[in-house]
């Protein structure tokens, strides 16, 4: 299962607490947890990246592992700690502002 | 007894203040999506206890919500679980997804419009600024965006389809964003004709159709703007809000950026009404529920000053439709007030005497039971006030 962490605003939106679990067909890459994670909660869609250009939204990240993946090109591999599931996908909303 | 039910939208979430018809004792219920911008919410005035609202972000974009019990409970048309699934297994809630039509049925595409810098630019979804409910079919809703189009929902919002003729109007190349992006923020519905629809863009000015929405022409005779190099340019205007009585919808109203303007043909010609305003700088107007010639404004210093003159806060009455005005004061702050109230933030109940209701963006909303002679405060600390929309219930 891969674990995915929303941001609190789109948790609310998805009405899920904490962490959300996610089966997610192999290879995992960001696309295929954002299509699974779509399809699980279809509210979601449009939040997090575009509905037609599938570009990630410009004030969302990615981090994994403590790394921010949000320029990786979305059907490379995450990292094997997502993928087996003993790190989450986190997904953030970027501080702006002040 | 009526009741009275007030949708208040915020910068930081909904709000909804709900009274009995005397309009004295208010209850407060929110926020609703708390920290999200809901820029409008509007019930249906065939079925009142289905509104609709747009929330949105500049992080996670536009989300549509819509309550079919008068605002207890929400839900994101087009994701419940048994909407899920397509045939091919695959999501279909498509409730937020608003995309420019391209087609070349239907579309016509143009691709660019006046940007800042008189360059070209495309169009790029932004929000969802108002939301109109048809006055026939509780399942039929209009939405104006930015960047400015009309888009329609037959499916109570589970999906949204562009009305491209209005996009595709020859004169789309000479829309241009106003300070506030370029938005479609005002949309009229006809009850006595439901082919014809009059819209509102800032900075394009007034549209009409006559058939439905297939085809659009502007209406903007008369409106004279500076800022523009030919001031009477068939678009182009900065509009901020156009309003009518429903028994007289060829008897229209606009604040202008400058200028309060009324049309008694449709919008075909304007003529300005500011008459003895102390400015006619503002955003909102609207029209008496009883009174087809009796209208309110709330004067503006500047369009760099926003804030009312002096430091006091004065809706202005005008009961022959316009150029005879008084000041509304009873109420009202007086001195060191510096708040705006913006275009879609004032609305009518139709009670009898009406109730006229209006918020600011330091947060008050503010409510007359008596036309407008005395006012008071219902809330004095919401979030700053984006859109204020009154149903009056049974």
């Amino acid at each position: 299962m891969i674990h995915v962490v929303l941001p609190p605003h789109l948790r609310t939106l998805a009405r899920v607490d904490g962490e959300t679990e996610l089966e997610v067909k192999t290879p995992v890459t960001q696309r295929s947890v954002l299509d699974a994670l779509e399809a699980k909660y279809p509210m979601l869609r449009g939040t997090i990246r575009d509905h037609v250009t599938q570009l990630r939204r410009p004030m969302v990240r990615f981090f994994a592992c403590g790394e921010d993946l949000s320029h990786e090109p979305p059907d490379a591999p995450l990292p094997d700690a997502i993928a087996k599931g003993s790190e989450p996908f986190v997904i953030i909303g970027a501080i702006a502002g002040g | 007894m009526s009741k009275v039910r007030v949708l208040v939208g915020t910068r930081k979430g909904a709000f909804i203040l709900t009274s009995d018809g005397v309009r004295k004792r208010w209850k407060v219920s929110g926020p609703h999506f708390a920290g999200w911008e809901i820029y409008h919410m509007k019930g249906s005035a065939v079925n009142p206890d289905r509104i609709y609202a747009s929330q949105t972000s500049g992080w996670f974009g536009q989300i549509i919500q819509r309550s079919d019990d008068g605002g207890k409970k929400w839900n994101t048309p087009g994701s419940s679980p048994e909407e899920l699934k397509s045939p091919d297994g695959m999501s279909k809630g498509e409730s937020n997804k608003f995309v420019y039509d391209t087609s070349p049925e239907t579309g016509k595409p143009l691709t660019t419009h006046q940007w800042y810098d008189g360059t070209q630019h495309p169009w790029e979804f932004k929000r969802v600024w108002h939301l109109e409910p048809s006055l026939q079919d509780p399942d039929h809703v209009y939405a104006g965006v930015e960047d400015a189009a009309l888009f329609e929902s037959k499916d109570g919002g589970k999906s949204w389809h562009e009305l491209a003729g209005l996009r595709g109007s020859d004169t789309g190349p000479k829309w241009q964003p106003g300070a506030g992006g370029m938005c479609l923020h005002t949309i009229l519905l006809d009850a006595s004709n439901p082919n014809r629809i009059s819209i509102a863009i800032s900075a394009a000015g007034t549209f009409r159709t006559d058939d439905g929405g297939k085809t659009w022409k502007p209406i903007n005779r008369g409106l004279h703007s500076q800022f523009l190099p030919d001031p009477t340019a068939e678009v182009g205007h900065c509009v901020h809000r156009i309003a009518f009585h429903p028994s007289r919808p060829n008897t229209l109203f606009m604040q202008k950026h400058w200028d309060v303007m009324r049309s008694d043909n449709g919008g075909d010609s304007w003529q300005e009404v500011s008459g003895n305003l102390p400015t006619d700088f503002g955003f909102p107007i609207d029209v008496h529920a009883h009174e087809p010639e009796t209208i309110y404004v709330v004067p503006i210093k500047s369009d760099s000053e926003h804030y009312p003159l002096k430091g006091r806060l004065r809706v202005y009455r005008s009961r022959a439709g316009g150029n005879e005005w008084e000041a509304l004061t009873k109420g009202l702050p007086q001195r060191n007030c510096y708040v705006n109230v913006l275009r879609d933030a004032m609305s009518v109940d139709s009670l009898e005497p009406c109730g006229i209701y209006f918020g600011t963006t330091g947060g008050q909303v503010y409510a007359s039971a008596d036309s407008g002679d005395s006012w008071k405060a219902i809330v004095h600390d919401l979030p700053a006030v984006l859109s204020v929309e009154v149903q009056t219930l049974p």
